[in-house]
């Protein structure tokens, strides 16, 4: 098994924002997390990224138990992530923020560079071209020394997606990857995921762009009020009662 | 038993200044999560300000006093305008604040100390006439009553502002989440410019208290509160306007019991800051603070 | 030859100063890379000149074993402050190295062996200002190497976004505690050999005011890189002497400048001084993160 969350709940304060939340990933595929505002899935993904952990419930990565793991362990097993209000590393340039990123893979340590030794020169050029991968990846390769706060804002989402692939990872929790993107960057950022999955990569994305997701994922779990309401493929999802009524009903409780 | 007693009435004395002081500081860091290290050297300057109209002016205390709080307040003004107001828009405006206001504590510090000179001075003998009571072996004197009475007096004022008038309560708003407080139409701005005028006029009035208190004022008192301060809003909660008064009223105590207790002061400050360590690292909302930092 | 003499007759003791703060400065530094607001430094260095001093002085210990010794305890103590301390986010870290450097200063001054208030007096002065340069040398080195190595990445990922850093695999508390305690080792270093500089120390040299004084060298001089806090340590630490030569002697006016410069900088020159030597293509000015939905 992938990536399997068992009944997971998390509480804050009074509000229960996961109540029992259950879904499988399989390996290699490109797994939808939809639902309306306030449903829990960004809640899920902190969880599954060690952010926060579950107040109860068990999540198994590869069938080893992870919850109780912190962000940085979970990052070292292989899962990257990009976050709703992306947290690019502003004073950064796009490479720099995608050379940190490549903390998990690129070992650069201390005392060649103290003694100046050609071994570091070397290992950084390789760095550097591989970050500029990453970058040409997401289509950013031209931005490469601009500053991050100079970026709009499509291209900032696009670089936290070039970043999350730095450290090389196995599985990939995207937070509203295209959110206030116009359809250019949309299909762009599409395409993108397709060739990752193509590639053998896993990849758990939450969306509210109803094509995107439906175009893009084999399956698609929905929650609501922290629960799993249905986890099905495209048509299952896109046409079930319950899903209609959950997004349609959202409108009348002010969240 | 009876020296006990002395030293709980006299540490409450000071702990009312100390709430009082207090109550400006948490007040700003409530609405701005800022910590304004200027407030000392408000203090400061509320006090010598004071001594200047009573001394050179002529003026009696009863008159002096309002005035210099006044003179404190439009203080808080000049320091919103000048060092915060600027910085609201970054990223960092709360680091960036803090070093705004170290950076006009240096200032008005050097301000007192050029107008003002560097000597200790005091206020002249006569400016408030004084009673002493006796009952048992406590003593107390009409002054501490007095300053006692003005401080608890001017929080709880502070309290009924927050809670009822409408600008208190826009000042709440603003404390809460202050991008939903200008959607509410409230004018976000001018609150916290108020709120500085505020902060600042309470904390000069610590300051002319304290030298009435202590019968000595200087250009440098503000050091000695300025941690103080700090422990008090730490320990009673940040951004808790109680808390403040709580904290400054136990910390007074302490400050009191133990130098009673150990028998000398060397070790009153350690104690206080042993203890203002540890509720950092075990309970940082201190007792009766806000859990989390506001809602940007 | 004789020019020079006379310069170093003059001015020796400021030379001194500069690569002593210099070095202070650095070791603030340390922790601010990794975005940690510590203001312990001052306090750190007492630890290491004080242990220094002591053995030195009272036990025969050679000098560089003597400040190896002072340096490695500064270290452990912060290792043992830092992993509490170091939950603490902003301003609530810096208050709570704020108390710890009180009780220390409090501590020494109340314990014997250390000469209570009087200082530590009678240490052989065998600092050179030779030795203070080649230390700063080292040092400054030392920490620009960390730049691109993978502690520099860490510590600098860690300053702009703990949460995105530890989703990236970084383990934040190590690298927090790492720069903690470097910080602590190279300011203990430090205050070994500023005790050894004028035969005597005393608490006051590593309180409260010493910590914000290291805290305004960074700001001033620009922590973006290793030689900001250096710059703003020199700058500072010899402003006295250049006001002095252009006529303002007066002790106000020395603070005042002091006090305008930081709010210059904090308001104009956020990355501080070294930001007008540094320029990148394509930064626009306070742009914040949270842009409003637009065009990809």
């Amino acid at each position: 098994m992938f990536l399997q969350v068992k009944d997971v709940c998390r509480t804050f304060g009074g509000v229960r924002a996961l109540d029992g939340v259950s879904l499988t990933v399989v390996k290699g595929e490109v797994h939808g997390l939809i639902g309306p505002n306030g449903a829990g899935k960004t809640t899920l993904i902190n969880v599954l990224s060690g952010i926060k952990g579950p107040s109860s419930g068990e999540v198994l990565f590869d069938d080893r138990p992870v919850q109780e793991l912190p962000a940085h362990k979970l990052a070292a097993m292989g899962i990257a992530r990009t976050f709703q209000n992306i947290r690019l590393f502003p004073a950064m340039t796009c490479l720099e923020n995608v050379l940190a990123g490549q903390h998990l893979v690129a070992a650069r340590p201390y005392f060649p560079r103290f003694f100046c030794l050609p071994s570091s020169r070397r290992s950084e050029r390789e760095n550097h071209r591989q970050a500029l991968e990453c970058l040409a990846r997401v289509g950013l390769e031209a931005r490469a020394d601009f500053s991050a706060k100079a970026l709009s804002y499509g291209e900032r989402r696009r670089l936290e997606i070039a970043r999350a692939l730095a450290s090389r990872p196995r599985l990939l929790l995207l937070d509203e990857p295209v959110a206030g993107m116009r359809k250019q960057g949309v299909e762009q950022v599409g395409n993108l995921v397709e060739s990752l999955a193509k590639e053998g990569m896993t990849v758990l994305l939450i969306e509210h762009n109803m094509s995107f997701v439906m175009g893009l994922c084999s399956k698609i779990t929905v929650l609501n009020f922290g629960r799993t309401l249905i986890t099905g493929n495209p048509e299952e999802v896109s046409g079930h009662p319950e899903v209609i009524a959950a997004y349609l009903g959202a409108g009348e409780n002010h969240a | 038993m009876e020296i006990l007693a002395q030293q709980l009435v006299n540490g409450l004395f000071i702990g009312s200044v100390y709430g009082l002081f207090a109550v400006g500081y948490t007040l700003v860091f409530g609405v701005l999560d800022i910590l304004n290290l200027a407030h000392a050297a408000v203090f400061t300057l509320g006090g010598l300000v004071a001594l200047w109209l009573v001394d050179t002016g002529g003026l009696s205390i009863w008159l002096a006093f309002p005035t210099a709080v006044l003179f404190c307040g439009l203080l808080g003004l000049l320091l919103d305008q000048v060092a915060f107001a600027p910085l609201r828009q970054r990223a960092d405006s709360n680091f960036s604040g803090l070093i705004s206001s170290i950076a006009m504590a240096i200032i008005f510090e050097s301000a007192a100390l050029g107008l003002f000179g560097a000597r200790t001075v005091r206020f002249p003998a006569h400016t408030v006439s004084v009673h002493i009571w006796r009952w048992q072996d406590l003593s107390i004197t009409s002054l501490q009553v007095e300053i006692v009475a003005i401080s608890l007096l001017l929080m709880f004022l502070l309290t009924q502002f927050l809670n009822k008038a409408r600008v208190g309560k826009a000042i709440r708003a603003v404390a809460e989440n202050d991008r939903t407080a200008r959607l509410l139409g409230i004018h976000v701005d001018g609150i916290i410019a108020f709120t500085f005028f505020i902060s600042s006029a309470l904390g000069g009035a610590a300051g002319i208290l304290f030298g009435l208190y202590f019968d000595s004022l200087s250009p440098d008192m503000g050091h000695s509160i300025e941690l103080k301060g700090l422990a008090v809003i730490v320990l009673g909660g940040m951004g808790s306007i109680p808390g403040a008064i709580l904290g400054g009223l136990a910390f007074g105590l302490s400050e009191v019991l133990t130098v009673a207790i150990t028998g000398t002061s060397n070790l009153r400050d350690a104690v206080a800051f042993t203890v203002l360590f540890t509720v950092l690292v075990l309970r940082p909302s201190g007792i009766l603070g806000k859990k989390k930092m506001r809602e940007a | 030859m004789e020019a020079l003499q006379q310069f170093l007759a003059v001015y020796g003791s400021l030379i001194n100063f500069l690569g002593i703060n210099s070095l202070l400065a650095l070791s603030l530094y340390l922790t601010l890379a990794a975005g940690q607001l510590s203001l312990g430094s001052a306090a750190f260095a007492g630890i290491g000149g004080y242990t220094a001093g002591v053995l030195t002085m009272k036990l025969g210990v050679p000098y560089l074993p003597a400040l190896a010794a002072g340096a490695v305890l500064a270290g452990l103590v912060g290792l043992i402050i830092g992993l509490p301390v170091l939950r603490l986010k902003g301003v609530f870290l810096a208050i709570a190295t704020l108390a710890f450097g009180e009780v220390v200063r409090i501590a020494v001054l109340n314990i014997d062996i250390t000469g209570g208030a009087e200082g530590l007096v009678g240490i052989p002065n065998i600092t050179t200002t030779w030795g203070i340069y080649l230390s700063l040398a080292i040092a400054g080195y030392a920490i620009a190497k960390l730049r691109r190595s993978r502690i520099g990445w860490c510590f600098e990922s860690i300053r702009e976004d703990e949460t995105a850093a530890s989703a990236m695999g970084i383990n934040t508390t190590y690298y927090k505690t790492l720069s903690f305690v470097l910080g602590a080792v190279l300011a203990g270093f430090t205050g070994g050999l500023y005790a050894h500089l004028n035969y005597i120390i005393t608490p006051r040299e590593f309180g409260f005011t010493v910590a914000v004084d290291l805290l305004i060298y960074n700001i001033v001089g620009g922590i973006r890189v290793w030689y900001g806090p250096v710059l703003g340590a020199v700058l500072l630490t010899s402003l006295p002497e250049i006001l002095r030569a252009i006529g303002i002697t007066a002790g106000p006016i020395r603070m005042a400048v002091n006090g305008l410069i930081l709010l210059l900088v904090i308001l104009f020159l956020p990355n501080g001084l070294v930001s007008i030597f540094q320029r990148r293509g394509g930064r626009k000015q306070n742009t914040r993160m949270d842009a409003a939905p637009e065009e990809a």
